[in-house]
């Protein structure tokens, strides 16, 4: 699918199969952010010469292609470094209003992005943090209990990065909402592979990266109900999110830019725009059909060669390993072949100890990847088992 | 398909020194970030020689390969000897020569051992990278 757009794939001969990680770009990203620094680069919402009000417009157009991506309002969408950011934001920003005792509900298929913020403020703060462990499948074990009213905040991955579950997102969102908790999307792996609706899906915050998305790295996304953050505390202070500073006071500027401090990465926006509007002329739903198809070709493949692979892998990624064969040493045979797969713990240690390994190979794809890049996969993997078994480490 | 992993393969599959000594003087364990690889040393002293040392834990093959290679090296020679080794000093014996992001793997036995040295020396540790 439209494998030429991208420059990096055309340049070297290589098959990219970790776009989990970081996606490619398409050339017309590439081309907004250098029309940028070469044509207007300039500060945003300060100056009032030409080139910097069109800096700033660009820079708000952005906004309102990102809120119109996912069904929101423009002051909803705040700008962040990515989905790691975003997280920590939230997590800084809500704890003030919780009590010593209060939970927090997260998973055991949590990124650590979506782990270690909630962590180690909870830890400071004496809340209790709560898992919903997951099924056999890699799916969520959600038993309606687990949420109460000392619950206060749910935050839970949509897809996963390792093990490709698709979570039913409604369904708990619903029941924390029914038991007065917030609920919290990490839609890293979700936005920009599948169709996403917030009012839809009805989740408080949503949070995403650019980068997974065929965006520029550096600009990440914030989503949250206009409501929550207008009562919400900012997260980093500085210039851009007030609105009047004395020596010893100081009048936050309005939502979102009360939680945009200091110099924003004005060109990454501009990129993350165009990034969205080549996702809506292919068409999402598109995209979505396309990754699916090649994760259904690549399973069955993998499950030829007798390859394990965990969970029920649906949208865009497919873990597995090779017995008695670390990741690392697969990823770095599969490299001497051009293929560029990932090896490792993924960000989900307390993952790995529950499917009891150290870590995984993991295959993921975008909408330039082909059969044929499952075909040079599948080969090389092929030799790679024969190469373990010629050396007595594997079946 | 690639030669370095036949090579590496015999240390892979039968890694020499492997296991935990019940008799010690030091016991020291480190983890790389990157795989998430675990190596855990125990090692006897005796007039400040390694009279003994073994390796456990879970790595790939260039973690486990360089272990085994490092704990035959390092067995009965003085710790000041290897306290004075650089990372290049080893990676020569090793004799493999792994992509810069798994140099890492090669080097992260060798540098748990030489700050399992410094920690039982009471030495600052500030120098080992
Ligand atoms: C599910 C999930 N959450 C969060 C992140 C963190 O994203 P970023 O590194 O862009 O902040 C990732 C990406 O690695 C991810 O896959």
């Amino acid at each position: 699918m439209r494998k030429d757009d991208f420059p990096l794939l055309k340049n070297r001969k290589i098959v990219y199969l970790d776009s989990a990680a970081t996606s490619q770009k398409p050339s017309i990203v590439i081309e907004a952010m250098n029309d940028f620094y070469t044509r207007y680069n300039s500060n945003v919402h300060r100056g009032v010469y030409s080139i910097s009000e069109e800096a700033t417009l660009e820079y708000e157009k952005a906004r309102e292609k990102v809120a119109e991506f996912i069904n929101a309002l423009p002051s909803e969408i705040i700008f962040t470094r990515g989905t790691t950011e975003s997280l920590n934001l939230l997590a800084y920003s809500l704890i003030d209003d919780l009590k010593e005792n209060d939970e927090i509900l997260l998973s055991e298929m949590e990124h650590h992005s979506n782990l270690v913020p909630w962590q180690q403020l909870a830890k400071k703060n004496n809340i209790k943090l709560k898992f919903i462990h997951i099924n056999k499948n890699g799916q969520l074990d959600f038993d309606p209990n687990l949420i109460n009213n000392k619950t206060k905040i749910v935050s839970l991955v949509h897809v996963s990065n390792v093990l490709g579950t698709i979570n039913d997102i409604k369904k708990i969102a619903k029941e924390a909402h029914d038991k007065g908790a917030l609920f919290i999307l990490d839609g890293a792996q979700s936005v920009g592979h599948m169709k996403i609706d917030v009012k839809d899906l009805d989740v408080d915050f949503l949070a995403f990266s650019s980068h997974k998305m065929l965006g520029p790295m550096g600009i990440g996304v914030l989503y949250g109900k206009s409501d929550l953050l207008e009562t919400m505390n900012p997260f980093l202070y500085g210039g851009d999110m007030i609105k009047q500073v004395s020596l010893y006071e100081t009048r936050f500027n309005d939502v979102p830019w009360k939680f945009e401090a200091g110099t924003p990465n004005v060109a990454s926006v501009i990129g993350l725009k165009k990034a969205i509007e080549y996702i809506n002329e292919i068409g999402i739903d598109d995209i979505e059909k396309h990754n699916r198809k090649l994760v259904k070709y690549t399973v069955e493949k993998l499950k030829k060669l007798g390859i394990k692979v965990y969970g029920t892998p649906k949208l865009n990624v497919i873990s597995f390993n090779i017995d008695g064969m670390h990741p690392h040493d697969v990823s770095s045979l599969l490299n001497q072949n051009r293929i560029c797969i990932r090896g490792g713990h993924m960000c989900c240690m307390p993952l790995m100890k529950k499917l009891s390994v150290n870590g995984v190979c993991r295959v993921s794809f975008n909408l330039y990847n082909e059969k044929k890049d499952v075909d040079e996969l599948i080969k090389a993997l092929n030799e790679i088992l024969i190469l373990a078994e010629k050396n007595g480490i594997a079946v | 398909m690639e030669l370095l992993y036949e090579e590496l393969m015999d240390h892979y599959k039968d890694p020499r020194n492997y296991g935990v000594l019940k008799d010690f003087d030091i016991k020291e364990s480190d983890s790389n970030p990157l795989c998430g690889d675990e190596i855990l040393f125990t090692i006897k002293l005796e007039d400040e020689r390694i009279k003994d040392i073994k390796f456990s834990g879970a790595g790939c093959a260039i973690s486990r390969s360089s272990d085994s290679i490092l704990t035959e090296y390092v067995k009965g020679r003085s710790i000041n000897e290897i306290l004075k080794m650089s990372n290049d000093d080893f990676l020569k014996i090793y004799g493999f020569k792994p992509s810069a992001m798994r140099v890492k793997c090669a080097l992260l036995g060798f540098i748990a051992l030489k700050k399992a040295i410094l920690r039982y020396l009471n030495q600052p540790i500030k120098n080992v990278p």
